[in-house]
């Protein structure tokens, strides 16, 4: 029990990663869109669940709210959209590509690498500036809010055109061609 | 706080018009011409704008994001003007594919707002989301007219491979900012120069770096390119070709001359290789295509590459001959292009090497046009394309880069031949085998085609002021 | 104690896992799923060396990149619903109009 308690944030975080990374082997190897697309769901709640644990509360739950509210509901309706069951029949894997292994191959060693060096770094044990404002304590969404009004207020605003570029590119691509609504 | 909206100024007017041009859209009234008239008027407002704002040297704006020096000028003049020549070429096409157009300009603008954010930003963060606003306008650009399946092909192939190298872009960001505890180029750059470099720091940077090198399409990260320059919309391949591309560049030396200046040594052995393969197969793979915009795709490749030759010299002679050779690839290619689109009797038409011949004997102008833009890119004097390499070249040589100043001549070598296809097809042949296609002549397009044309002219011959506006732009580069 | 090497291992796997669902995957809804990964990936690293460094920009540029993808996705499922509507498929390896 002692031993529980003790190393209590290393069991949730392997049980978060257990969830993050289950989901997305998932999301990689499902042949139906639907379970590839609710594997991810559980990836993106154990993340979620991660940074809870680094002290990122806001973002966890616009994580949960952006995602899975979100992007989650997209996903599952344009499967709906699209005939589901011939989409199972056809081959699931590209034919392999030994250029993008080999890069695909460098890439991962490269980041492999550089987890190896993290792994004897220490983290601060003090999350204070994560939660506070000028000295003072109020909570990580009013840090964040502080920071992201401020500091980044301009890529904020380009991020809001962004959004209405991809609601415009959205009715643009998806609306039916002109010959298709007579037909 | 009032000082610092004022400068945004030709931004602001350039997101109030797209979203004016959709609200108008939205509401029905009007015709295509409005449309037009009110793209080609949020664009020369904006322009009037930049110039108006002028430089602020090298105080930064909104909390470190912005800095308005000569360097981000240049680049928000090129970029509207590119864009505005654009939008004249896009004129004739749209008539012709009978499409609303309203989303269409209004994209544009997106796009450019974009552009001109990465100009001028020195924050990564900043950059990053600048970087996907003109990218996603850019998707959905190419697959604007879906008549097409290759239009549908090439807007989802830009779409997936640019997915992935923004994705890996921002993981790269991440590890830098995770080595140097910030997103400032200022700040990662005095990390980086302070001590021992970390694994994460290197990681990052190669990371980052692959990702900007699949913006400006050098190999091996250049697949995408043929398929998107051929399968999107024409005057679209024009814009992707010439605003996104320069846009791209100018962040490329912005990050690495800036940001990632302490770690030159390294970077710039990868993008020597990378420069080096970059000009051999773009030209090659040129040589056996037969369908002009595919062509143009590969030669476009192979200008990257010269012109990453510029960006790996640095200091002040390397940086002034990129921004000078961006200037002068923007009026050619867009010039060329521009052509492109004007010769086409149906929807994708003009496209095959063939439909160029006898031309010169039909349309002597237009073919004399044709020929300049092309003795332009293959670098022939008197054209813009020979004093724009040549700097390039120099630069080169003088930064001890001399065997990729060869591999650069010998390929400008090569790719004559593939120009010379054309030029071939439209003087050699005789008129009397007549499968060739008639130029257009509608009236904004052929405004366009004589702005590229006299620009083109202009720059080879009198590239001196020119080059004296560009000079101190290059100084963003510290030594 | 959870250091920031445990974060990174997870992260990269992820990364790894998403880019390999890109590159290899031929259904367009995996593919769309995939760079969510890859982007999710990158938002760990971040949120990790946020708290690493005591600074709350890592968690800021977490949020753009929430952004980012969502709208990614929007414009990437509105293209494929396009394609479904064209060649009633949404393999990805059907798009062979142009050589690859």
């Amino acid at each position: 029990m002692d031993f529980l308690v003790a190393h209590f944030s290393q069991a949730v975080f392997l049980f978060l990663a257990f969830f993050s990374l289950g989901g997305a082997v998932g999301v990689v190897v499902l042949r139906q869109p639907v379970h590839a697309a609710l594997s991810l769901l559980a990836s993106f709640l154990g993340v979620a669940g991660l940074f809870v644990l680094a002290r990122g509360e806001f973002l966890a739950a616009v994580q949960v709210l952006v995602y899975a509210g979100g992007v989650m509901v997209l996903f599952l309706f344009v499967i709906m959209f699209v005939n589901v069951r011939a989409v199972g029949k056809e081959a699931q894997y590209l034919r392999p590509l030994v250029p993008l292994a080999v890069v695909g191959g460098l890439l991962f060693s490269a980041l492999a690498l550089t987890a190896m060096w993290a792994l004897g770094r220490r983290p601060p044990a003090d999350a204070f500036p994560l939660v506070s404002v000028a000295g003072q304590e109020v909570g990580n969404t009013e840090a964040v809010g502080w920071i992201l009004y401020r500091e980044y207020l301009l890529p904020f605003e380009v991020v809001s055109v962004l959004l209405l570029v991809a609601m415009v590119g959205a009715i643009v691509l998806g609306r039916k061609p002109k010959e298709m609504e007579k037909a | 706080m009032n000082a610092q909206v004022s400068v945004l100024l030709p931004e602001l007017l350039l997101a109030g018009m797209g979203i004016f041009i959709l609200l108008v859209g939205v509401l029905g009234r009007g015709s295509q011409r409005l449309a037009f008239f009110l793209a080609n008027f949020g664009v020369l407002a904006s322009m009037v704008a930049v110039v108006g704002v002028g430089e602020r040297g090298t105080e930064t704006f909104f909390a470190g994001m912005l800095q308005l020096d000569r360097f981000a000028l240049f680049f928000r003049l090129l970029f509207l003007a590119s864009a505005l020549l654009v939008v004249w070429l896009s004129r004739p096409f749209l008539q012709r594919a009978q499409q609303t157009a309203w989303e269409y300009y209004a994209l544009i603008l997106f796009a450019t707002l974009g552009m001109c954010f990465l100009a001028s930003g020195v924050h990564l963060a900043g950059l990053y989301v600048s970087l996907e606003l003109m990218a996603l306008s850019s998707y959905i650009l190419a697959g604007y007219f879906r008549g097409e399946v290759k239009s549908h092909e090439a807007a989802t192939k830009y779409f997936v491979l640019g997915a992935l190298s923004s994705g890996i872009l921002i993981y790269g960001l991440s590890l830098m900012y995770g080595a140097t505890g910030s997103l400032s180029l200022a700040e990662v750059s005095q990390k980086l120069a302070a001590g021992p470099r970390s694994v994460a720091a290197t990681a990052g940077m190669f990371l980052l770096l692959a990702g900007m090198l699949f913006k400006v399409a050098a190999v091996p990260f250049h697949v995408w390119t043929p398929d998107v320059y051929e399968g999107a919309p024409t005057p679209m391949t024009a814009f992707f070709s010439v605003g996104p591309k320069a846009a791209a560049f100018a962040m490329l030396v912005r990050v690495l001359w800036v940001g990632l200046a302490p770690a030159a040594a390294d970077w710039r052995l990868l993008v020597s290789w990378v420069a080096a393969a970059t000009m051999v197969w773009g030209n090659v793979a040129a040589l056996t295509q037969d369908n002009v915009k595919r062509m143009l795709a590969y030669s476009s490749i192979a200008h990257a590459g010269y012109t990453l030759l510029g960006v790996l010299a640095g200091g002040p002679l390397g940086t002034q001959s990129v921004l000078f050779y961006m200037l002068v690839y923007a009026v050619t290619n867009l010039g060329a292009f521009g052509l492109v689109v004007l010769l086409a009797a149906k929807e994708y038409a003009g496209e095959k090497v063939a439909d160029f011949r006898g031309l010169a004997h039909r349309q002597p102008v237009a073919a004399f046009a044709m020929l300049l833009f092309l003795l332009s890119l293959g670098g022939i004097p008197p054209t813009a394309g020979f004093m724009g390499k040549l700097y390039l070249f120099a630069a080169a040589v003088h930064a001890g880069y001399a065997w990729l100043a060869v591999v650069g001549v010998i390929m400008s070598a090569v790719s004559l031949y593939y120009y010379f296809r054309i030029v071939k097809e439209m003087y050699l042949a005789s008129a009397g085998e007549g499968e060739g296609v008639a130029v257009l002549s509608e009236a904004w397009g052929v405004r366009a085609l004589v702005v590229c044309a006299l620009a083109t002219l202009l720059f080879g011959v009198y590239p001196t002021s020119a080059l004296a506006f560009l000079a101190p732009a290059a100084k963003i580069v510290p030594w | 104690m959870v250091t920031i090497g445990h974060y990174l291992v997870l992260s990269s796997v992820l990364f790894a896992i998403g880019a390999g669902g890109v590159l290899l995957r031929r259904n367009g809804i995996a593919t769309l799923l995939g760079i969510e990964l890859m982007l999710n990936a990158a938002n760990v690293a971040f949120v990790a060396f946020a708290k690493q460094h005591g600074n709350l920009e890592g968690q800021v540029v977490v949020f753009f990149v929430m952004a980012v993808a969502a709208a990614e996705v929007a414009v990437g499922l509105a293209l494929l619903v396009a394609i479904f509507r064209r060649l009633q498929s949404i393999d990805v390896d059907r798009l062979s109009a142009m050589r690859w």
